[in-house]
């Protein structure tokens, strides 16, 4: 007996909605772009400076006497917070302490440091600080430019290797979709106000890499059924290729999923905030792969005039490995 | 037809068994690394059978490079550093003072004037004069040295009224960026080497940064404390000292404060008898006393010029200053000839220690300001490589599962390309010294989730093509031809993105786009060429008339 996570033949009309799914799509869109604009982010030291202290002691956590015990410092913005990690046992309490940028100090002073360590070791006598990092705001302003760059420097790559190597259409519909992939990420660390740091651009951009990945395929099984089939309608083709490539989808998306669970619940918090958006980017990918990449295709229509071309299905095929 | 070549069999088996090979050490971490320590230190220093026996933990003939471990998993310190590359201007300016002093003063009197850091500006006492005063300064001037500069000189002159003012050309200012750039690299490398720790990296960054990158070491101010201080020291002629910290010195002089009473200040010469720069040695060492001192050794000139001046001045105070702080001031009791003495201050053991060693491996040449630190403690790191380790292993036997549980014998064959594509992924990054960081583990579970792909697109469409076909091994030979062009797609636009990461990112986000490139290249190698090998052999024996994927 195999494992069959769908039956063979599907014949799933995907395009039944096609303005309903793409309009909902356009909605969520514009939802997370308000969140974003409206609640902002809760951008880490990485992208507005400051420095923070990762704590570590066998008493629990009391946030509000970190609080009063860090307020004679005048620091400024102090934000405490209590990491929670299953791994941890009752010997770890794990808190994170963030401090603003300090006015006329590119990072913190190893004297500032050290009396925050003072101050936090008369409540917690046992602390230890597991890490203690700080960035200055010159260098946060430069990492956020840098990170904005190198999203809008993958759309435009990819925008012209999918123009390349399919049509115009194809490479609007799968960039609207990765637009789209972005967006609902950003949406969606406004919304949860997870901390927003520069491995989360990394995640970002491999959800990029793994949305691109999956809407390729399909495109790539759209454009050999355009050819097989010259007469039949588009929407007709565009469901046969996705139902073709369906089983592939799922399982793909099942063993990425699978591996991303285990080190979401198991890989520790550090990485926890990368690896939550690279697992909501592989379902929200998936998605937007069918609902938003086909649907701009369909709505643009493509070019059917084939005839110029050899009836090949595609032009690594006759490849001799 | 089903059919792969002598040779491409070879190779395939070869590549495989290669980067096996390589990845072996990583296995066995810690014995690995002894030795390699072990080779180090032996080389260094000589052998010791203490060394040896950690040699013999690991065979010679076998591999010996791993992976490395980021300063998230290992812990240790990280510093960005800028370098205050203005502040050579000022002094080069400094410099050109006695000069331009020098050549005007045949044609008119002149004054040095208040004026903007790097700027000189004289005032000449006929302004009638301007022009051959001007054409003057301008011999000063010398062709800049670089190609990019070629045909500028180093400085510009402008006059206007009675005054004239002297600048660095923007050529000139380049290429000094350029040396304080190479010269604090180097300083800052000397520095560190000189404490001894493992693997340090050192790396510019853009025009005026430095990247300093410490495993292992306790803290981010530890490391600030050796590569921090300018360390320039010098021996200056003391004019008096008084507790006025507001007192004129005068010109030609400077008005420094003492480094242990604050409210003393000396008022020195600006112009140092002996520099830092002629110093041979310096090692820490303890005074008649019994406090700890720095002892050190001028190489020729500068014993010399000592030798000189401390015959002329017996009775006379100098000071020895560092970083514009007068460490001591002591009395010249007679004559030092040899070229070696002794600094005296209020040390402790720690402190001349650190000093020895500034002074050994050289002054900055200009100041740092940090504007990014971070320190990882060790518990942390291993914290996030045992998580590491159990969410890797969870991911791998669970993907493994799926796979078998999904297709059966072909599902099995791709299981086994992807344990050797997680050990080659771990072979090359030994291979070329990359560094591993968490987001990096994470990239290698990413890639154990997205490797199957391939697999998974190839045997889907084996199943599709087994309806159709005439016979399996037509089917299955055209799943993997037809598979391939959409394999290839796919895994080119990530791969840009790993491109894209590589060189925009930084740091751990760096070492995230390396494994992601990597096993991108090593996933599409075992996921197309190793199944399909495995596949051809199990065909060729079982010759099975159906098969199910």
């Amino acid at each position: 007996m195999r494992l069959r996570l769908i039956p063979d033949d599907t014949n799933i009309d995907f395009f039944k909605h096609a303005k309903l799914t793409f309009g909902a799509s356009m909605v969520a869109v514009l939802l997370a772009l308000v969140v974003w604009f409206t609640m902002g982010l809760n951008y880490g030291i990485d992208f507005r400076g400051g420095t923070t202290l990762r704590t570590q002691s066998d008493a629990p956590v009391d946030v509000a006497a970190y609080r009063t015990a860090l307020a004679p410092l005048q620091l400024g913005d102090i934000s405490i917070s209590e990491v929670y990690d299953p791994a941890s046992n009752s010997k770890k309490h794990v808190a994170m302490v963030r401090i603003q940028a300090q006015e006329g100090e590119e990072a913190a002073t190893p004297e500032m440091i050290s009396q925050v360590e003072g101050a936090l070791k008369t409540v917690a006598p046992n602390i230890v600080f597991t890490s203690v990092e700080s960035v200055g705001p010159k260098v946060s302003g430069e990492l956020i430019q840098t990170a904005f760059l190198a999203v809008a420097a993958s759309l435009g790559a990819i925008l012209i290797y999918i123009w390349l190597r399919f049509e115009w259409q194809f490479s609007l519909g799968a960039v609207a979709a990765l637009f789209h992939d972005v967006i609902l990420t950003i949406g969606i660390f406004s919304v949860l106000q997870i901390r927003f740091d520069l491995p989360v651009i990394a995640a970002i951009l491999t959800i990029i890499g793994y949305s691109i990945n999956d809407t390729v395929v399909i495109f790539d099984r759209l454009r050999e059924n355009l050819r097989k089939y010259k007469k039949r309608d588009l929407r007709e083709i565009m469901n046969l290729s996705v139902n073709e490539t369906l089983s592939r989808t799922l399982m793909t998306s099942g063993t990425t999923l699978l591996a991303l669970l285990a080190l979401l619940f198991l890989g520790g918090d550090v990485i926890r905030g990368f690896v939550f958006a690279i697992t909501w980017g592989v379902i929200v990918g998936t998605y937007s792969s069918v609902y938003v990449a086909k649907n701009i295709v369909l709505f643009l229509g493509v070019k059917r005039d084939w005839s110029k071309k050899d009836n090949n299905t595609g032009q690594y095929a006759n490849i001799d490995a | 037809m089903l059919q792969i070549d002598l040779w491409k069999r070879v190779l395939i088996i070869l590549t495989c068994a290669v980067g096996l090979w390589l990845a072996l050490p990583n296995a066995f971490y810690g014995p690995v690394e002894q030795h390699n320590d072990a080779v180090k230190a032996i080389d260094v220093a000589g052998s010791t059978p203490e060394l040896e026996a950690q040699r013999a933990l690991w065979p010679n003939w076998m591999p010996s490079q791993l992976v490395n471990l980021g300063l998230d998993l290992r812990g240790g310190a990280h510093l960005l550093a800028e370098v205050k590359v203005a502040d050579v201007y000022a002094s080069r300016m400094e410099a050109t003072w006695p000069e331009v002093r020098d050549s005007l003063r045949s044609i008119t009197p002149v004054r040095r004037v208040e004026a903007p850091e790097g700027e000189l500006r004289v005032r000449i006492g006929d302004a009638a004069q301007m022009a051959p005063a001007l054409e003057a300064a301008r011999t000063l001037a010398r062709p800049v040295q670089t190609i990019t500069g070629a045909g500028q000189n180093d400085i510009v002159v402008n006059g206007s009224g009675d005054i004239i003012t002297i600048t660095l050309s923007d050529a000139e200012k380049q290429a000094t960026d350029e040396r304080t750039m190479q010269q604090s690299l180097e300083i800052i490398r000397r520095r560190i080497d000189e404490v001894g720790t493992r693997e340090p990296t050192i790396q510019r960054q853009g025009s005026d940064r430095i990247l300093i990158q410490v495993p292992g070491i306790g803290s981010a101010a530890e490391l600030k404390a050796i590569i921090g201080t300018t360390a320039q020291l010098t021996f200056n002629p003391v004019v008096n000292r008084g507790a006025d910290e507001n007192a004129a010195p005068g010109l030609g002089n400077s008005l420094l404060p003492d480094a242990e009473s604050p409210g003393t200040f000396y008022v020195i010469e600006t112009a140092p008898v002996v520099t830092g720069e002629e110093l041979v040695d310096a090692q820490p060492s303890f005074d008649q006393n019994g406090r700890p001192a720095v002892s050190f050794r001028f190489d020729t000139t500068g014993a010399r010029k000592f030798g000189t001046y401390t015959a002329e001045n017996i009775g006379a105070p100098f000071a020895i200053v560092l970083d514009n702080k007068v460490i001591s001031a002591p009395t010249i009791q007679s004559a030092i000839p040899g070229g070696s003495g002794i600094i005296t201050g209020n040390f402790t053991v720690e402190e001349s220690t650190n000093l020895a060693v500034l002074l050994r491996a050289g002054a900055l040449p200009a100041g740092l300001t940090f504007v990014e630190e971070r320190t990882i403690g060790p518990e942390l790191g291993q914290d996030s490589i045992d998580a590491g380790k159990v969410a890797t292993s969870v991911a791998f036997i669970a993907v493994l599962f799926f796979m078998w549980a999904s297709y059966g014998l072909f599902g099995f064959f791709a299981n086994i390309a992807l344990i050797i594509n997680v050990g080659m992924i771990f072979g090359l990054l030994s291979l070329i010294g990359a560094t591993l960081t968490l987001p990096g583990i994470a990239g290698i579970v990413l890639t154990v989730g997205m490797a199957v792909d391939a697999n998974v697109l190839i045997f889907e469409r084996i199943r599709e093509e087994l309806k159709t076909a005439k016979g399996p091994a037509r089917a299955i030979s055209l799943g993997y031809e037809r598979a391939l062009s959409a394999i290839l797609d796919a895994n080119i636009t990530t791969f840009i993105i790993a491109i894209i990461l590589f060189v925009l990112g930084s740091g751990p986000v760096r070492g995230f786009a390396v494994t992601l490139g990597l096993g991108i290249v090593t996933s599409v190698f075992t996921a197309y060429f190793v199944t399909r090998l495995m596949v051809v052999f199990w065909f060729e024996r079982r010759r099975p008339k159906t098969i199910t994927v």
